[in-house]
């Protein structure tokens, strides 16, 4: 039975519940002391143990509801198996199963046949769980691998023995030859569903590894219209891990000053003799954030994600102001903190979208009606191509910009290469900006977000 | 058999709460046997008011222990809430005993002999006696064991939580000064939690999580019959219905389990024979605490009562 304990750990991880060695043997111990009988207190006592939130204990009752939901096998080979663990001996769970399946008359045939023949079911199920077993089933990853693991299944069932019986039975006993095929049918199709469950258990933790590590290296403005909704998946998954990293307090000990006033208050009880000592904190600011994002043309899916990852970090960032321009530029934090994000994007583009961009007259209107948001805790971020139409750049503004804020931090979707070429006007602005940096893929929004944040810490 | 006795010794876990007046489900009930066999605390999360500090009380009840209770908030710290030096008692003790000292050290002539034979002494002045336990060592010196409540950690700071992480999973603490000090009887740990913040990993590790949601019609009605026994059966069956039926409304605040047991209490007070709308408009401000949610549920009011005098008859 720990054998299957341990296989349905393996699966509760691929369910997306985090389940640690020393939560494994918490479990362990708990269920040796209720037992397996009651399958309801089993349930129970696995998401006790195990699952930590209530999501987690939603996946997990789902994955243990679908990890059981094959035919249990009958009471008293539970029973007997119950016996042997507490034993602390460890026979496999089918081993007893198969040999009560062979106690059929032999007439030559092998034990697979036997087994078919005698179309006990429960047999059947135990030889196919611990041809399983043999097969390592736990290790399938990829939907693609079905196959493979199918035939290694049977072939640990003793798929060649069959097929020599078959050739032997077909010409002395056809009628027994036809029911044996019949039966190998329905024994490949119970082995192809054990499969796909087996890859429903087993292979969604490692598929939606891939997937993800693939999609936070694609390129955000080229990205296909059915992966956005898995992006903001993944951007929302991203905005948790800064908010872990950086929703930590942030008052921090400044060892080596003696904050006086503090030490005499707290010792008045003792005639100012000081007992406990109080030292001097430093406070540290949370971010505040003014983000210009251009949302022309292709830079447009970029901000929008950007925009979204922003926006998600309330524990972290105290302050949000984002504008959005591409020939005038517009205030756009109360749409987006209002409506649902598909919709928010939705009426930005309809307001301000796909115009040519214009950096000049955008920077101009900031200039006129928001240059007050700017004070010297600001980190100001651009997120844009800096293709200004051979417009005037106005790079003064940015300079006035970087002079009023704490930092200019500039984020180019493009590549460096393409920076100075054709209408780009990247160099003349990189001049007044602290960080310039490429960001094209999930990943790098979340290490430029992330470098951000943190200089405030 | 194991699995005989388990559930057999769930069901005792379940009736010895209910002598309590404490109605646990099944899952509960686990999570208290558990506990005390692998000797793990209980973490509980919860809405507000679904019982989650009343089943530290009713275990403690049952189990004839001392309940020590800690009740968290932001910035609790060592000092309050595991032990305290009693600074001024060791101060005064220095002064009375400073001619005494004299005494001692006056045979000996030189520095280094008298701080050997102060060396004698030196553990005297960082004894336990001038140590001041506060509720969780309190709980780890309890002879007879003890159920001790961390009520409402999600308020206290982190680090606080990494303080408790040694007393959670090895029922020890270390004062340094002392050295470390071991429960005499493993206590019943209950953390309580209304997730307001998201917890440690590490903490929740060391944790069986319980999580207490608003309970089904048949066993809130089953709660409610404990608590206020002269309540009738079918008014009993018409408020729980009722209530279901507000908690399906969306809600700044939905009713839980406290505030069943208050509305059944104001009816038997007011002694209302069954729901009507006069009435339930004129006691809906015990169930529902923002104005915004009467506002939202009176138009209800009228529909909720037939669905719950409906699920009456056939329920």
């Amino acid at each position: 039975m720990r054998e299957n304990l341990h296989r349905f750990f393996r699966a509760a991880r691929g369910a997306g519940v985090h389940v640690s060695p020393a939560e494994s043997i918490d479990a362990m111990r708990a269920v040796a002391q209720v037992g397996l009988t009651d399958r309801a207190i089993l349930r129970d006592t696995l998401l006790l143990t195990l699952a930590k939130s209530q999501d987690e204990k939603l996946a997990l009752g789902d994955c243990f509801d679908l990890f059981f939901s094959q035919p249990e096998p009958p009471q008293d080979q539970a029973e007997a198996n119950n016996d042997a663990s507490q034993d602390g001996d460890q026979p496999p769970s089918s081993g007893s199963a198969s040999e009560a399946g062979g106690g059929q008359p032999a007439e030559g045939l092998g034990p697979l046949a036997q087994i078919l023949l005698s179309q006990d079911r429960n047999a059947i199920q135990a030889a196919i769980a611990s041809a399983s077993g043999a097969a390592s089933l736990s290790d399938i990853r990829y939907s693609t691998q079905r196959g493979i693991f199918s035939s290694r299944i049977l072939d640990a069932m003793g798929l060649q023995r069959l097929r020599d019986d078959l050739d032997e039975i077909t010409a002395t006993n056809p009628a027994l030859a036809e029911r044996l095929r019949a039966a190998l049918d329905a024994l490949r199709e119970a082995v192809r569903d054990t499969v796909s469950q087996g890859l429903a258990l087993y292979a969604r933790e490692e598929a939606e590894n891939l997937r993800n590590e693939i999609l936070r290296n694609a390129p955000l403005a080229r990205i296909e219209r059915r992966q956005v909704a898995e992006m903001r998946a993944l951007i929302r998954q991203i905005a948790r891990r800064l908010r872990e990293r950086y929703s930590k307090p942030r008052k921090r000990q400044r060892r080596g000053h003696l904050d006086v006033r503090r030490t005499l208050r707290r010792n008045a009880a003792w005639g100012g003799v000081p007992f406990l000592t109080a030292w001097k904190r430093k406070h540290r600011d949370r971010p505040k954030i003014v983000a210009l994002c251009d949302i022309s043309g292709s830079v447009a899916q970029v901000s929008d994600f950007f925009l979204l990852l922003i926006h998600s970090l309330h524990e972290v960032v105290d302050d949000v102001r984002s504008f959005a321009f591409s020939s005038h530029l517009i205030e756009v934090s109360e749409i987006l903190e209002k409506k649902p994000p598909e919709e928010a994007m939705a009426e930005i583009m309809s307001t301000v979208g796909f115009g040519s961009s214009d950096y000049g007259s955008s920077l101009v209107d900031f200039e006129r009606d928001f240059m007050s948001t700017l004070t010297p805790q600001t980190t100001v971020i651009v997120l844009g191509d800096a293709r200004s139409n051979n417009l005037d750049p106005r790079a003064d503004i940015l300079r006035r910009i970087s002079e009023r804020s704490k930092r200019l931090v500039w984020l180019n979707p493009e590549g460096r290469l393409a920076w100075g070429f054709g209408d780009s006007e990247m160099p003349r602005y990189a001049t007044f900006c602290s960080v310039v940096r490429q960001c094209a893929t999930a990943q790098q929004l979340e290490r430029a977000v992330s470098d951000i944040v943190a200089t405030y810490q | 058999m194991a699995e005989q006795k388990a559930s057999t010794s769930i069901e005792a876990v379940e009736s010895g709460l209910a002598a309590q007046g404490y109605i646990a489900s099944r899952q509960i009930a686990t999570a208290v046997y558990l506990s005390q066999k692998i000797e793990k605390p209980i973490l509980v999360e919860g809405p507000a008011g679904v019982g989650k500090t009343e089943l530290a009380k009713a275990i403690a009840g049952w189990r004839g222990k001392k309940m020590i209770r800690l009740q968290c908030y932001e910035g609790l710290d060592e000092a309050k809430a595991l032990y305290e030096w009693k600074y001024a008692k060791q101060l005064l003790y220095t002064q009375i005993l400073k001619d005494k000292l004299g005494e001692v050290l006056g045979g000996a002539q030189t520095l280094r002999a008298a701080l050997d034979q102060l060396h004698d002494f030196g553990d005297v002045f960082f004894s336990k006696e001038f140590v001041e336990p506060r509720p969780l060592l309190q709980a780890l010196e309890q002879p007879g064991g003890c159920v001790l409540l961390i009520d409402e950690i999600d308020k206290s700071d982190a680090e606080f939580e990494s303080l408790l992480l040694e007393i959670l999973s090895d029922f020890q603490v270390t004062i340094p000064e002392l050295g470390t000090v071991s429960a005499i009887t493993p206590p019943t740990v209950i953390l309580t939690s209304n997730s307001e913040r998201d917890l440690g990993d590490a903490l929740k590790r060391r944790c069986l999580h319980l999580h207490i949601g608003f309970p089904e019609q048949r066993l809130e009605e089953r709660i409610v019959e404990s608590r206020v026994p002269g309540i009738s059966q079918t008014l009993r069956r018409q408020m729980v219905g009722f209530i279901h039926e507000i908690r399906s409304l969306d809600l700044k605040k939905l009713p839980s389990v406290s505030e069943t047991i208050d509305w059944a209490r104001v009816l038997v007070l007011l002694q209302a024979s069954g729901l009507d709308t006069e009435i339930v408009k004129d006691t809906l401000n015990v169930l529902l605490k923002y104005e915004a949610d009467i506002e939202a549920a009176a138009p209800q009011i009228t529909t909720f009562i037939a669905k719950a005098a409906r699920s009456n008859v056939f329920g």
